[in-house]
């Protein structure tokens, strides 16, 4: 009776291929490592039994705890700060002629789509005590001996929010263009200042991409080790730079995974807490 | 399967979605070389059932059959059966004569015979010069008929239309009809039409099966339909139609009364009608005639003229009878008589033009 | 509202400026006349000297630019197979409630989960993941896990620029070449196929970006012998020494925003052919 039937024919069968490699791959192996954070180190890569919570133990310690809240802090002010510099961007984007906004587009998907080191590099060159930055500063007369902006705090916070930019820029413009300007244009009508309506009506109308554009900003922040390894030396330990030494340095394969699973349990709470205050996935794939 | 010349039968089909059942048990027998519509309102099955015929669907019960055979498990592919599908669903990434060509390619037929098939199809749909063209640059007029040529070409034993005309204008819509039915004489296909429009319907079909709620309401010929509705909803779907609803008081071999709140008017009898039974009167509007008294030996009632009014050469004069029912006639304009309203006329019509249909409770009044 | 529109080009440019001003430094230091120890940080000059002999064997870039290719390559063919015939299988949820079509729904969503999981999370689990996946199986790290690694975070660019395009496509096109002879693989191939092709493609361009600039998952699957571009240029400026590094990341900015507009310009004209297609379906109904 259901052979035929065009609505139930099944070809769900052709999922199943993508979707068992996702699991082997993906699955399990983050079982894997889930599992791994329960055990100490082996030989190599390896871990031996029994199962035992002292990876999470020391985790709890002061310096691994200090480390994660500067982590944390860190993915937060470049969320912050993203929103600050990107959604007024992503609003005059907006708002610009379609031709404009076309380059304005381009322009923006570009740097996305090279390679993150590359412009970090780029920083590297212009922080640096002899670089463009400091050279500038110094023939203007306005400082007098070259500024420390390499291997600084300040260097990785600028790196971060350069590098997650385009992820808040793109879902808020996206938001922001599919608005019903017609509410404005009736808050204003009914006696609003611009910045009023502003505040009232767009602000509310384009929190669905405030919220992705925060969330992807946030979560991907505390794992890119990189940037703190360019710009900010070896001074910085954040959580991604502690994964990648006990990786390589320590060889602690196990520690290496609970340090994961506890970024994995808080990617987690905070996609939870987007999916709480109404976020749909859907906005995240802009 | 009873006749010789029945080339498709539906037995006992039966539809039903989780929350709702589309298909009630239908039973039909399409001929050879027919032209039959599926008439009735939206959701009532007609697209649900063409589908099962098409093979899109599968039904939860019943069988199709094709020239005797059951057909109901094949897969659509497989099924000498062909679709005219509401939108047209033309493959917009290929061309117009790619579009015709497409189910000949499938059965492999050779090149060069698909070339001299599809230039002949052309021709029919009056198409000749728009083969190369792509369906984006078709009117809607055109893209129909291309549609139509797509499925014809294949020669199927029944081609399925749903609401092929559905998005055409009036005036193109009406220029459509004469040519399908010209298309269905030529080629000699067995059509099902399906269509809520009921002058379409009234205008193309051979057979017309009435639709409501998943079932079949009435088979008849257009005229049958017309003349002889066997129930309220099927004088009330087409055309205009005056219900009076009683009683039947008294039943004699060719004549029965019926009481009206009072009123007892002649009726022509019919054999299904027992006494007591409530019935409904069918008079329809362009049969009702009015004036100060009426000829001789019609039946007639006696009302107050409510309202009048003039819509381009017809006029529709509505009646308020001492019951409390309400009643309109139509007529030309040409000759006529006008009367104030408020003023008492007498209603009359032929005995033979009206029929008595059982009273379903009002819902059509 | 006129004073925004002061502001508005202004900070527009401000932004777009700061957001240049790396990738131009790269780019322009890449030509920089000097050879000194300084000439990473201090320009003086014009001069080609450092794409000479940019790709000449010594320097490993032409290795990694190749391998990175390759892996670019086979990612990208497998997971335009797997992404898009798993859009396809996506399209329809059975609408009956039985035990086993609810089951069956439950699966299909479990399977886009999984599948949608790598861009969701930080990159660095997945390396991790990876990493002890691929050394408890005992695979060899190399280009094997490289490729079996970027399949897994390529699929799901794929599958979603393909389940969007589908979920556009007029379900009564697939059910006319049905009912006009052809059988379901026929029909796929003749009808859904194409029109789902522009999507396919941009997807597939979008997910050989991601992965020739792949750097963190890639760091940790790596084996001894292999390298990729963006991990060669990693260890290139952590070391810091001649401006080739800049040289080299010119000629990746340079491709990379070729792909991009080709990129544009398939979907720009996918878009076109698209509205036509839509506008006449629309006036059809």
């Amino acid at each position: 009776m259901k052979q035929h039937d065009l609505k139930q024919e099944n070809k769900s069968l052709l999922t199943v291929p993508m979707g068992l490699w996702a699991l082997l791959f993906v699955g399990v192996a983050l079982l894997y490592i889930l599992a791994l954070s329960f055990l100490n180190r082996g030989e190599g890569f390896s871990a031996q039994g029994p199962a035992t919570l002292d990876n999470f133990a020391k985790l709890a310690s002061p310096l691994y705890f200090k480390a994660l809240l500067i982590s944390l802090r860190l993915a937060f002010t470049t969320a912050l700060l993203c929103l600050l510099i990107g959604y007024p961007f992503a609003y005059h984007m907006a708002r610009a002629k379609p031709r404009t906004r076309t380059w304005l587009m381009l322009l923006v998907i570009i740097p996305f789509w090279t390679n993150a080191l590359i412009r970090i590099y780029g920083w590297k060159i212009l922080f640096s005590a002899g670089g463009p930055i400091n050279q500038t500063l110094l023939s203007m007369g306005w400082i007098a001996r070259p500024l420390k902006l390499l291997y600084t705090d300040f260097a990785v916070q600028v790196g971060m929010v350069y590098a997650m930019i385009p992820f808040m820029v793109l879902p808020v413009y996206s938001s922001i263009e599919r608005m019903d300007w017609s509410m404005v244009e009736a808050s204003r009508d009914l006696g609003a200042s611009p910045f009023k309506a502003f505040l009232t009506v767009t602000v509310p109308m384009t929190l669905p991409g405030i919220m992705a554009g925060l969330v992807l900003t946030f979560i991907p922040s505390i794992g890119l080790f990189f940037l703190s390894d360019i710009l900010g030396g070896s001074n910085t330990m954040l959580w991604g730079n502690l994964v990648n030494n006990e990786l390589l340095k320590s060889r602690d394969l196990p520690f290496a995974a609970s340090l994961s699973v506890v970024l994995l349990l808080l990617t987690g709470l905070v996609i939870l807490l987007y999916r709480r205050v109404g976020g749909k996935t859907e906005e995240m794939v802009f | 399967m009873a006749q010789d010349n029945t080339l498709m039968a539906l037995r006992g089909l039966r539809k039903s979605y989780d929350t709702q059942d589309a298909l009630n048990g239908l039973d039909l027998d399409v001929y050879k070389g027919e032209f039959l519509t599926l008439l009735g309102p939206s959701g009532c099955g007609k697209t649900t059932t063409l589908r099962i015929i098409a093979g899109l669907e599968s039904p939860s019960a019943g069988e199709v059959y094709l020239e005797g055979q059951n057909i109901t498990q094949l897969p659509p592919e497989k099924r000498a059966v062909n679709t005219v599908f509401q939108n047209y669903a033309l493959f917009p990434h290929m061309t117009v004569e790619k579009n015709i060509a497409y189910g000949l390619q499938m059965r492999k037929v050779p090149k060069a015979q698909i070339a001299v098939q599809v230039k002949a199809m052309l021709e029919l749909v009056q198409l000749k010069d728009y083969g190369k063209r792509l369906p984006s640059q078709l009117s809607g007029g055109q893209r129909q008929r291309v549609a139509i040529a797509r499925a014809a070409i294949l020669e199927p034993k029944l081609l399925l239309l749903d609401e092929p005309l559905g998005a055409l204008d009036l005036k193109l819509r009406r220029q459509m009809q004469v040519e399908l039915k010209k298309m269905q004489k030529q080629l000699g296909i067995t059509f099902i039409y399906i269509t809520h429009d009921q002058e379409e319907a009234m205008n193309m079909s051979d057979r017309i099966a009435l639709m409501r709620d998943g079932r079949f309401i009435q088979l008849d010929t257009p005229q049958g339909l017309y003349e002889h509705p066997k129930s309220t909803f099927a004088a009330t779907f087409i055309g205009e139609t005056n219900l009076l609803s009683g009683k039947a008081s008294a039943v004699k071999d060719d004549e029965v009364l019926l009481d009206i709140g009072g009123l007892s008017i002649p009726c022509m009898s019919s054999d299904w009608i027992a006494p007591g039974e409530k019935l409904c009167l069918c008079i329809r509007s362009e049969r009702l005639h009015y004036g100060p008294s009426a000829p001789g030996g019609k039946s007639m009632l006696r009302a107050t003229l409510t309202d009048s009014r003039y819509a381009g050469g017809e006029r529709r004069t509505t009646f308020l009878l001492p019951t409390g029912q309400s009643m309109v006639a139509r007529h030309t304009t040409e000759g006529e008589e006008l009367y104030a309203p408020g003023t008492e006329l007498c209603l009359w019509w032929n005995q033979d033009t009206a029929v008595l249909v059982p009273d379903e409770g009002g819902q059509f009044a | 509202m006129k004073k925004r529109s002061a502001f508005a080009p202004v900070y527009l440019a401000l932004v777009l400026i700061l957001m240049y001003l790396p990738i131009l430094v790269v780019v322009l230091f890449s030509f920089n006349g000097d050879s000194s120890r300084n000439a990473a940080i201090t320009f003086s000059g014009f001069s080609l000297q450092w794409y000479a002999g940019l790709f000449s064997p010594e320097k490993g870039y032409s290795d990694a630019l190749m391998t990175s290719l390759r892996i670019a390559l086979l990612s990208v063919t497998v997971s335009s197979v797997l992404g898009t015939l798993g859009a396809v299988g996506m399209l329809r949820k059975k609408l009956k409630s039985s035990l086993l079509a609810r089951a069956g729904n439950a699966t299909l969503s479990l399977f886009e989960q999984m599948t949608m999981l790598p861009i969701m999370i930080p990159e660095i689990i997945l390396g991790i993941a990876f990493l002890a996946l691929f050394s408890a199986l005992r695979l060899p790290f190399g280009e094997l896990t490289l490729v079996l690694s970027h399949i897994s975070f390529c699929v799901p660019y794929i599958y979603i620029t393909v389940k969007s395009r589908l979920s556009t496509l007029d379900p009564a096109l697939n059910e006319a070449a049905r009912d006009l002879g052809a059988s379901p693989v026929r029909a796929f191939m003749t009808v859904t196929l194409p029109l789902i092709a522009p999507a396919v493609i941009s997807g597939s361009l979008l997910a050989f970006a991601m992965s020739m600039d792949d750097f963190v998952i890639s760091f940790f699957v790596n084996g001894a012998q292999t390298t990729t571009l963006p991990l060669k240029v990693y260890s290139s400026v952590k070391v810091g020494v001649t401006p080739s590094v800049n040289a080299l990341c010119t000629v990746m900015l340079g491709v990379a925003f070729l792909i991009v507009a080709l990129g544009q310009l398939i979907s720009a004209g996918g878009a076109r052919r698209r509205k036509r297609q839509d506008a006449m379906i629309r006036e059809a109904t």
